[in-house]
């Protein structure tokens, strides 16, 4: 299905640059600076686009990912105690 | 002479006495630690504030200034008691107040708040929290 729509979608493409062919000729220099022009241009805009600024807020990692859960497991036992002998402020 | 003597028999009585009373306030100290301070526990009940997953009090609504002092003081202490035990078992501070932070989670009851692991706040209800997989399971 997949590999069906991908070859339509390239014999468009093809019967399309053939016809730029076709024509090609009596505009060719023009034309090249034109697209040059164009890309240079979509270039200039891209750049833009993708351009990174520092960020101004320090990058907040998941706290899980640093803790794994052998330790988790480990300490258990001794939060759990911990928790019952402050429970006041828990 | 005869004074001396009494004194001298309930000497051992006195020392008793004393050593009784010793027992009772240690044995009290603690057992008033376990009692929540009334305005925490309303904070609790009202879902003023909840367990958060990394083991601290955190505010499912945006505090009032005498609930958020409140809870501020409460997490710095909590945070003390973490940093000593992580450090009695060689782990980091943050491990210590998250495994702490999965049991604190485990025992709300019914209408309290806690966070689960995607940061939403949830209120308890009689099913077992949403906690994360890190966490240690229950039985």
């Amino acid at each position: 299905m997949n590999s069906d729509e991908l070859t339509n979608r390239a014999r468009a493409a093809t019967t399309l640059t053939m016809q730029v062919r076709q024509s090609g000729k009596r505009w060719s220099a023009r034309r090249r600076v034109m697209a040059l022009g164009v890309l240079a241009g979509c270039a200039v805009a891209l750049g833009g686009c993708i351009s990174i600024n520092a960020p101004d807020k320090p990058i907040v990692i998941e706290l899980n990912i640093n803790i794994k859960q052998e330790v988790v497991y480990r300490l258990a036992a001794d939060a759990g105690n911990t928790i019952e002998e402050n429970s006041g402020i828990f | 002479m005869l004074l001396r003597e009494s004194r001298l028999k309930h000497r051992p009585l006195a020392l008793a006495a004393g050593a009784l009373s010793l027992a009772l306030l240690s044995l009290s100290a603690p057992a008033a630690a376990q009692q929540r301070d009334p305005a925490y526990a309303d904070a609790r009940a009202k879902g003023e504030v909840g367990e958060k997953a990394d083991g601290y009090l955190g505010f499912p609504t945006p505090p009032s200034a005498a609930v958020k002092r409140m809870a501020d003081d409460i997490n710095i202490k909590r945070k003390n008691i973490y940093a000593d035990k992580a450090q009695a078992n060689a782990a980091t501070v943050e491990e210590y107040a998250f495994t702490a932070g999965c049991l604190a989670i485990l025992r709300t009851v019914p209408g309290e708040k806690y966070q689960a692991p995607d940061g939403s706040w949830r209120t308890r209800t009689a099913e077992p929290p949403l906690r994360s997989e890190l966490c240690p399971k229950v039985n």
